[in-house]
């Protein structure tokens, strides 16, 4: 259902949209029925002359069982929603599957910057590619991300993905990602970080192997990543910021 | 007090501006907060003309700039929640009808009641000053994380925050001083004969509203404490670079933040049984059942805060305990929705305005309600957190209650607050031009939400997944409904200004309504009651056989 509106390219974006789902058809279910019963009450009792009311408490067992039995329904509904939604969120969020590479996703206001490993493999060492604002990442490859804030807190959201976690400045918080189609997505900050908030736009990249690859190769030699000219948002950006100095 | 009650009218001044009377502090709080509706009402035009039309100059504003954007939200979120849906629900309607449905002559203590007024005011001067300070007003959401909140540099509204958390706090004041007027009142100020359980819902929701208040905004208080000792004398209490917490603050702003949905439900839900049970001819389909989903549901809604942060970076299977309790609180308000329904059974419905305000709200209040499974469901709130299907979410919540509620409560006890019938043609007028529009604002936004779109951004140029033609239209949509909604709501206030003069002359009891404030003369003179009623029977004695009228006022003997 929701893959109608937003393109699903991690592993886990099928469990949310299943749950989403789930949800619909129960939720819906017992919303049209209320409606039809509340708007059939309101039409078969409208007021007529010569028909008195009727006297109901409301507490007598055969007018309870009316409200407790669709009640213990509902009750039912809301476990077989809550076991699933926990199991999406434990594999999403409580398990960590083990990473083939790992990408460190800096946030501050308002821009986002990325580490990865070069071609040695190794984080942290000479050849390690820092992007602003584009994350190349490679297909069918499962990610961890260490997440981290600069400043304020963000939120690091990538909607193909199904992907959403807040950046905490002072920690470092580790996720993960498997993506699994090819194409060019957009990363979203989705917590108020201030008036470039809407500027902090960034995009994620995912690419065949040999693709990933060859980008590795073209960007891997010390210095080069540095040099990139900022992406747009990063500019725009700063010249809002230049505009409310002013 | 009592010696009050024989006491000359007072001077205009002594009247209109410092009167410790009930009815007029009610009338106080909700001018005041129908004033800052339209405040916050065109801050919605203004942001969602820059959505719907993006970059456009706005007719009677200007350009919207990204930091004027984020402070138009900021201001109508903190407003329609703090200086709207509380004054007018707990404050407006609690003033004006817990000593007359009680059968008591004012508050128990009337010169706090005044004061909290006072407080109040001064709360929303507070607030509207930051428009005139430099860096304009604060624009870090109305929920105000720190770092953001907490310094200058990240917020560039210097003193605009700090304004901003100095009136949320003076209007927590005001909040706690009539919250405990309201409950003693009831408490302890009842007529002779009347019993817990006779007690109308409408009061009785509006004290355990007051209750849950009271007992939830203690931690925010504290917590708003440090944030301006954060803001002023660089301490660093949420500032992890110096042994601060960022997370410290959201869990003390949700801590009452969830709580606070559940204190303007109440009261809203309380006005819609008592009109319900009018307006149908109707006892309340289990009173006391009624009654106990409401504790039901006031003491769930501390225990559910953090399903607004299931992503901010607590620990994870944290979120596993609080998505059950969020779907735990489904069961009571579930029950409460039925019992609703269950009480037009057999009944005998007159479609007045008042009503169909009532019903509106069920009808409306129930999707708010089934959407927030997908959010309170911790897998999917991964992805829905911080989209516009919250926004949509809880706007079908708020809406029903702030306005839709508050109107059923208006056009309801207006002939009792002014003597005087409202016109029911402009009623219903009004009442289609705002419940229609209301659906095409927000349905498209579920969908947008869905659809990835993210909250509190002035423009999507940036993303290339939200800039697809197909949303653009949804959100013109909603702007064009929002207008179209917002236009009628002038033909409210044409019918709220006429009918004061023009308006057919009410008599005690138009509704043939049950409640002792149907007793007293539209409207109630200073003191109240000639003579202090007694209590015979609940407030919903609506169709009992055997009498020849349909209903049987609380204050006739057997």
């Amino acid at each position: 259902m929701l893959e109608r509106y937003v393109t699903a390219a991690s592993t886990y974006a099928h469990w949310i949209d299943y749950q989403f789902l789930l949800i619909a058809v129960l939720v819906g279910f017992w919303l049209i029925l209320a409606e039809a019963v509340m708007f059939w009450l309101i039409f078969k009792f409208r007021a007529k002359d010569g028909r008195p009311t009727q006297y109901i408490t409301g507490e007598e067992p055969h007018q309870t069982r009316w409200i407790t039995i669709p009640h213990l329904v509902v009750i039912l509904c809301d476990i077989v929603i809550i076991v699933p939604a926990i199991l999406v969120w434990y594999n999403i969020k409580q398990v960590l599957p083990p990473a083939d590479e790992t990408v460190r996703v800096i946030a501050q206001q308002w821009a986002w910057s990325f580490q990865q490993a070069g071609p040695d493999g190794v984080m942290d060492t000479a050849d390690d590619i820092r992007t602003v604002g584009e994350l190349h990442v490679k297909v069918n490859t499962t990610y961890h991300f260490e997440l981290m804030s600069r400043d304020v807190v963000h939120s690091f959201a990538v909607p193909a993905f199904r992907l959403k976690q807040d950046a905490l400045p002072g920690r470092t918080i580790t996720g993960w990602f498997r993506p699994n189609r090819v194409g060019t997505y957009d990363i979203q900050c989705t917590q108020m970080c201030g008036i470039g908030h809407a500027l902090m736009a960034g995009r994620i990249i995912v690419e065949t192997p040999q693709a990933h690859a060859a980008w590795l190769l073209r960007n891997s030699s010390p210095g080069v990543a540095g040099q990139q000219t900022p992406p747009a948002a990063a500019m725009d950006a700063a010249m809002a910021m230049a505009e409310v100095r002013q | 007090m009592s010696t009050d009650v024989q006491h000359a009218e007072p001077g205009i001044f002594r009247k209109y501006f410092f009167s410790t009377d009930h009815k007029m502090i009610a009338m106080q709080y909700l001018f005041t907060g129908m004033a800052m509706a339209l405040i916050g009402g065109f801050f919605a035009y203004v942001f969602r003309m820059q959505l719907g039309f993006p970059n456009q100059y706005v007719p009677g504003y200007g350009i919207v700039t990204p930091g004027k954007y984020n402070a138009l939200v900021t201001m109508h979120g903190s407003i329609m929640i703090f200086w709207v849906a509380m004054p007018v629900l707990i404050a407006a309607f609690g003033n004006f009808l817990i000593p007359l449905m009680v059968g008591c002559d004012d508050m128990a203590f009337p010169r706090i009641n005044r004061f909290s007024y006072q407080i109040f005011l001064l709360s929303a001067v507070v607030l509207l000053s930051s428009f005139l300070v430099t860096g304009g007003p604060f624009g870090g959401a109305w929920t105000a994380y720190p770092p953001l909140s907490a310094s200058a540099a990240f917020n560039l509204t210097p003193i605009g925050a700090t304004l901003w958390l100095l009136a949320v706090v003076l209007e927590f004041v005001a909040f706690l001083l009539g919250g405990i007027n309201f409950t003693v009142t009831t408490m302890n100020s009842r007529a002779p004969g009347m019993k817990m359980y006779d007690i109308p819902l409408v009061v009785w929701m509006i004290v355990l509203a007051s209750i849950i208040f009271m007992a939830s905004v203690g931690p925010l208080v504290a917590g708003a404490v440090m944030l301006l000792f954060d803001q002023t004398m660089s301490t660093g209490f949420y500032d992890p670079t110096r042994g601060g917490d960022p997370l410290l603050w959201q869990h003390l702003f949700w801590f009452f933040g969830h709580p606070e949905v559940y204190v303007v439900l109440l009261p809203a839900m309380g006005i819609v049984a008592d009109v319900i049970a009018v307006f149908a001819r109707k006892k309340i389909f289990g009173y006391k059942t009624v009654l106990y989903t409401t504790w039901a549901v006031g003491f769930l809604s501390f225990v559910v805060w953090a399903h607004h942060q299931f992503v901010a970076g607590i620990d994870p299977r944290m979120a596993n305990i609080f998505s059950v309790t969020t779907l735990l609180i489904s069961v009571p308000i579930t029950e409460m929705v039925f019992l609703y329904i269950a009480t037009l059974y057999g009944g005998s419905i007159h479609l007045d305005t008042p009503l169909l305000w009532a019903l509106a709200f069920i009808a409306e209040f129930m999707i708010g309600g089934v959407t927030g499974i997908f959010l309170g469901s911790s897998g999917t709130d991964i992805y829905l957190h911080d989209t516009y299907f919250v926004i949509a979410h809880f706007h079908y919540t708020f809406v029903p209650i702030a306005i839709i509620a508050v109107y059923a409560g208006l056009t309801f006890w207006y002939p009792k607050m002014f003597g005087r019938m409202l016109n029911e043609t402009l009623g219903k007028i009004h009442f289609w031009g705002t419940v229609i529009p209301f659906n095409v604002i927000f349905i498209p936004l579920f969908i947008t939400g869905t659809a990835g779109d993210q909250r509190r951004v002035y423009s999507y140029a940036q993303f290339a997944e939200q800039s697809r033609p197909a949303l653009q239209h949804l959100r013109t949509t909603s702007t064009i409904a929002l207008l179209v909604m917002l236009s009628f709501q002038f033909v409210f206030l044409f019918n709220f200004v006429w009918s004061l003069r023009k308006g057919k002359s009410a008599g005690a009891n138009p509704w043939r309504s049950n409640t002792l404030e149907w007793t007293v003369p539209s409207p109630p003179p200073h003191g109240n009651f000639a003579e202090l009623p007694t209590v015979y029977r609940g407030p919903y004695e609506y169709g009992l056989p055997g009498r020849a009228d349909d209903f049987f006022p609380q204050n006739v003997p057997d």
